[in-house]
């Protein structure tokens, strides 16, 4: 489906098996496939839980929480059953990874479920996947059919008198549902509407039982973590930062796609030589650096950055989903930030006011602006409303649809008060104007 | 309307896999929709007795998530993803052409009942972007001409 690509400064270990059919089951046996999980079976569930802490794995969702110490908070005993989810929700917008690891490696991120609920005493993991990927649910159901027509799976996995069951799942259309609390809400046939915290998912989750949540990526490292040995793959990136990622480049790039980097790779060389720079002989303006919900970064900030969870929190931002969207110097940065919001607007669950309330009056206000009707005063508006959301919302959306618009209206105040007062858009002059929402009731 | 035999002992078996009756609801009212074409007030009743659950509590559910509709979409859905990606890589012109194409707007179905149209959020093709899905379908690297291919495609497929 998707075209893969490939660059020499790529170090392929998640995306080792792209393109070779390892969907098949046979195909991944010859490919080193369900050795991890047999050598799991031989360890201690702490020895799993070190050797995934060793390696640095940090949480690929976007978030960065290291994976080892996750597992680790799940307690030993529980009268309630333990599970694991897989959150394979892939909504945010820039990130198209998840979706490639579903395809080309299904049975890897089987595997990897496998070594976790070893590793913390589950005995069922779900694998849930959005509504959209029907034919990723296609494949999943395939290879978990395989795999337990193999043994693989269910009373007696590979003949260890041990017992794990994994079953897929599907949304239907809802970015809400990746926060890993509503997504346990849509597991159980329900609205996604997240949960409070503490208490978190790893002692109180699905159905009450503790529950190791992690996104697609994260679990399918895990086997290669434990054949290759944590400490050669935390080697591969910075420190505290393990491994590899998957970038997904889009965007004005001359060569979008989804690249496998070591962590702590310059974004100067991901825009430039990986991507081939910018197309028609125009500049940089702005990369949206891990999905829509980070900060915006301008060209000289990203041309001095580098890929890893510690150079963007050292600045007190996000690296965030591996979705790196470059933009180049004709580009409306208030389009951008409105075509964001109207995301986050369409996107929020209505729950909690700051959210619901803030991410309205902020679309309706971008819309005005960009069609010309702004006022001067509507520039800090825009700021204080955004300012107003971080940190008081139930779930972290709200964050999410503040930090961006903060940081466009930051660096980008110029082009607000390029379209004060009737005048057009200056990158689209010819634009007709068709909204302008009033903005008191 | 009503879903197939099969397909409810299909959701039969795999309600088994959950320590609760309502737990595959959001899964079946999917594919209920896919096999009838939306999710009808007996395909409502009929899983809210499945389930366990009260008819409201079912169509609280159906309220929630975008994939589900309560009245038919045409045979084939156009969702164009418009979302910063493909924003940036001309998702605005494509969209703008399929409504004149089509004749239609967001949320409309054409009237021979063919097509219907939708803007929609980031569909997980961004690296491949402008992308469309047709039903579940994916279409990248899409222009104007390209997704008059892709229709005319379509237009084919319903006369076999
Ligand atoms: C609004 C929202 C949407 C999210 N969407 C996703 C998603 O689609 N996939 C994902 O893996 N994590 C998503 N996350 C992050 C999850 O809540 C969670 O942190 C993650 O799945 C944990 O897995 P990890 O530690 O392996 O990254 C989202 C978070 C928020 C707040
Ligand atoms: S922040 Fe937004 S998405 Fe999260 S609970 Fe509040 S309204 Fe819902
Ligand atoms: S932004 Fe269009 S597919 Fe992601």
């Amino acid at each position: 489906m998707a075209d893969l690509v490939s660059h020499p400064d790529e170090v392929r270990i998640v995306s080792k098996r792209f393109g070779k059919g390892a969907a098949e089951i046979e195909q991944y046996l010859k490919l080193d496939g369900y050795k991890a999980v047999q050598k799991a079976l031989r360890m201690q569930p702490d020895e799993i839980i070190n050797e995934v802490k060793t390696s640095n794995l940090r949480g690929r969702g976007g978030a960065g929480f290291p994976t080892g110490m996750k597992w680790a908070f799940v307690p030993k005993e529980s009268a309630k059953p333990k599970y694991i989810l897989v959150n394979g929700d892939e909504s945010e917008p820039g990130t198209c990874k998840d979706r490639l690891i579903l395809e080309h490696d299904p049975h890897a991120v089987i595997e990897g479920v496998m070594i976790a609920g070893l590793a913390v005493g589950a005995k069922v993991g779900y694998i849930y996947i959005r509504g959209e990927y029907r034919y990723l649910v296609d494949i999943m159901r395939k290879a978990l059919d395989d795999a337990y027509a193999k043994g693989f799976l269910g009373k007696n996995i590979f003949g260890s008198g041990r017992q794990f069951d994994a079953y897929w799942h599907t949304g239907a259309g809802a970015y809400e549902v990746g926060e890993e609390s509503a997504l346990m809400e849509s597991l159980e046939g329900k609205r996604g509407i997240p949960r409070i915290r503490p208490p978190f998912p790893a002692v109180v989750g699905l159905w009450g039982g503790p529950t190791v949540i992690n996104n697609v990526e994260s679990l399918a490292s895990v086997p290669h973590i434990l054949l290759m040995g944590g400490q050669k793959f935390a080697d591969l990136g910075p420190p505290r930062n393990g491994g590899t990622r998957l970038f997904c480049l889009s965007g004005h790039v001359n060569k979008p796609g989804v690249y496998e980097l070591p962590m702590g790779y310059p974004m100067k060389k991901l825009i430039y030589d990986v991507g081939g720079g910018i197309p028609n002989g125009r500049k940089l303006k702005a990369v949206v650096p891990g999905g829509s919900s980070t900060f915006l970064l301008n060209a000289e900030e990203a041309e001095n950055i580098n890929l890893d969870f510690d150079s963007f929190s050292k600045r007190g931002e996000f690296l965030g989903s591996g979705g790196v969207v470059v933009v180049d110097d004709q580009t409306c940065m208030v389009k951008f930030a409105l075509r964001i919001m109207k995301f986050y607007q369409h996107e929020s669950c209505g729950w909690c006011i700051p959210c619901r309330e803030g991410t309205d009056w902020l679309k309706k206000t971008l819309t005005r602006f960009h069609n010309g009707g702004g006022l001067k005063k509507d520039i800090d508006n825009i700021k204080y409303l955004a300012q107003n959301m971080l940190g008081r919302t139930f779930c972290p959306l709200g964050d999410a649809a503040a930090i961006p618009t903060m940081s466009i209206v930051d660096k980008w105040r110029d082009e607000f008060e390029a379209h004060l007062e009737g005048k057009p858009c200056p990158f689209e002059p010819e634009a007709v104007i068709t909204e302008l929402p009033v903005l008191s009731h | 309307m009503a879903i197939s035999e099969k397909l409810d002992a299909f959701f039969s078996e795999k309600m088994k896999e959950y320590p609760t009756s309502r737990s595959f609801l959001v899964p079946m009212l999917l594919y209920s929709q896919d096999e009838i074409g939306y999710v009808s007030d007996e395909v409502i009743a009929h899983l809210a007795k499945k389930t366990g659950l009260t008819e409201l509590e079912v169509r609280n559910v159906i309220s929630y998530y975008s994939m589900l509709r309560t009245k038919p979409a045409g045979r084939y859905n156009v969702q164009v993803c418009t979302n910063i990606s493909c924003q940036l890589r001309g998702a605005d012109e494509l969209f703008a052409h399929c409504k004149k194409k089509l004749g239609i707007g967001h949320k409309q179905t054409t009237p021979d009942g063919m097509f219907s149209l939708e803007e929609v959020e980031c569909i997980g093709a961004c690296s491949w972007a402008p992308a469309v899905q047709v039903n579940y379908d994916f279409h990248e690297n899409l222009t104007p001409q390209k997704m008059d291919a892709v229709l005319e495609n379509c237009r084919k497929k319903a006369k076999q």
